[in-house]
């Protein structure tokens, strides 16, 4: 293994001597950045659409909206990541005159992505509250949307913390691809570094125990996020 | 102050509620009985539009409530509902499920009467924290009425059957309601714990409250009642004072029904 002490020196000239580290440093910031304010997206658009999708539908304004959402998760979840982001930035932008870096535009593409799958488990998660809660909330006065946020959707997320942090931890991992738009991530920082070394044995090895780190750190995160949610039963 | 006419309600083609008439007065305390099956539940989520009717009027304090038109979540602020499985709001403490109804609608009260400047709206003179300050004493209070004080920052999933019951019966009473609807209230409890909730409805029975009760309690239907109906086929087949209604059945189904449950 001497060859690989020649390697890694190798690497470590350029990560440290060659300002390396700042490529991986600022690969670090994009990607937990588009992941994060992916998921903040995700959540959001998913909470509205799993709302929308659970009204009852005797009325014809809920089905509109029914089916325009229906129309939206089978469009992100029918194509892939890849294709959703070279179609946002070579075709959605021009077209709407706008401009954006890559890095907003992977924000936005895995915001909406999320969002599409997101809303399926939350939906799960308000189908799986109680539906005495709701009619309670009703019960007292308060309105369909009222008792959505202060009492169903409270409960649904503590009910679905554990997958929704299986979609952050997929989120952070599929960023990998947004070098396809010109975002500096991860990958692109070590394809630097390997590019530079003619090396690449070393950076992607270290590539990949970054990122497990990284999903190892949330997976602790989330244990004890769900914890403290817990609190409200009676198993602890 | 409440004048149910020709109430039908529908599950698809099923027919649930075949046309109920009924008059209930401030202070009457009326239970419903009937076999399972028969529109007694539906015929009590229709009162405050739980279900919506398919037909007929019900006209609470002035207004027809079964208009889909109506703002149905103002009236429902002034009709208590108790459950069979209580419904306690499971992320909030006991005493947030008391003061949630009565802050939220307080303060979206105030704000309105804000934004319109009503400066003779009672509304506008108060402040949140003057509500929830209020709210909060309101509903220790209650809470001691029920011997619970102790529990009221612990969540629901501690609490025993009849004290959930208990507290979900003062939560209704927080919004100052015109009417409680009881639906099965003790049905889901063990039999030790029935006891101290019909104990609870009985005191508000002796305050004057309008109840309407849908129970299986023959014993606290006789006790407390006025006023009995019998309801089989969505139909009331049979109505009036306990005594009547217990000693005198005429019609041949109620005289079936409560030779199997007396």
């Amino acid at each position: 293994m001497g060859n690989f002490e020649q390697k890694l020196n190798r690497f470590l000239e350029i990560f440290i001597e060659q300002n390396g580290y700042v490529k991986v440093l600022e690969g670090l910031k994009n990607t937990i950045i588009i992941a994060v304010l992916g998921l903040v997206i995700g959540i959001i658009i998913g909470t509205i659409i799993a709302t929308i999708r659970v009204i009852p539908k005797y009325k014809v304004l809920p089905r509109i909206l029914n089916g325009i959402c229906s129309f939206y998760v089978g469009l992100f979840r029918g194509t892939p990541i890849v294709v959703q982001l070279l179609v946002f930035y070579y075709v959605a932008l021009p077209l709407m005159g706008l401009h954006m870096t890559g890095v907003q535009v992977a924000i936005w593409v895995f915001g909406l992505n999320s969002g599409a799958y997101i809303s399926e488990i939350m939906r799960s998660g308000i189908l799986s509250v109680d539906s005495g809660q709701m009619e309670a909330g009703r019960a007292v006065g308060l309105s369909f949307g009222t008792t959505m946020m202060k009492i169903v959707i409270p409960q649904a997320v503590k009910n679905i913390l554990p997958t929704l942090g299986n979609e952050f931890i997929a989120l952070i991992k599929e960023t990998s691809v947004v070098s396809f738009v010109g975002a500096a991530d991860l990958y692109v920082a070590f394809n630097y570094i390997g590019s530079n070394s003619y090396e690449f044995m070393v950076p992607y090895l270290v590539m990949a125990i970054i990122y497990i780190v990284l999903v190892l750190l949330i997976s602790l995160g989330i244990k004890l996020m769900e914890r403290s949610l817990r609190k409200s039963d009676r198993r602890n | 102050m409440i004048d149910v006419i020709n109430l039908t309600k529908k599950f698809g083609d099923i027919d649930v509620l075949n046309g109920i008439d009924v008059k209930i007065n401030k202070g009457d305390i009326i239970c419903v009985i009937g076999p399972s099956g028969s529109g007694k539940s539906t015929f009590l989520r229709c009162l405050n539009c739980m279900e919506d009717p398919t037909g007929g009027q019900i006209i609470f304090n002035g207004v027809d409530i079964a208009d889909t038109k109506v703002d149905i979540n103002i009236h429902r602020r002034k009709m208590g509902m108790v459950f069979q499985h209580f419904n306690l709001f499971n992320n909030k403490t006991v005493i947030e499920n008391i003061m949630l109804a009565p802050v939220h609608v307080q303060v979206k009260d105030m704000k309105k009467a804000k934004r319109k400047k009503l400066k003779d709206d009672p509304a506008y003179n108060t402040t949140k924290a003057e509500i929830i300050k209020n709210a909060r004493e309101n509903a220790i209070k209650l809470l001691e009425r029920i011997g619970l004080a102790d529990k009221a920052d612990v969540y629901p999933s501690t609490l025993s059957g009849g004290q959930k019951q208990r507290v979900a019966i003062v939560r209704a009473l927080a919004m100052n309601p015109d009417v409680i609807l009881f639906d099965e209230p003790t049905s889901a409890l063990d039999p030790e714990m029935v006891g101290e909730v019909l104990d609870l409805m009985k005191s508000l029975a002796e305050e004057g409250m309008t109840m309407i009760i849908v129970t299986h309690e023959m014993g606290f239907a006789r006790e407390v009642a006025n006023k009995i109906l019998f309801i089989d086929e969505g139909k009331i087949l049979e109505s009036g004072t306990p005594e009547e209604f217990f000693s005198n059945p005429k019609h041949p189904r109620l005289k079936e029904f409560l030779s199997k449950v007396l």
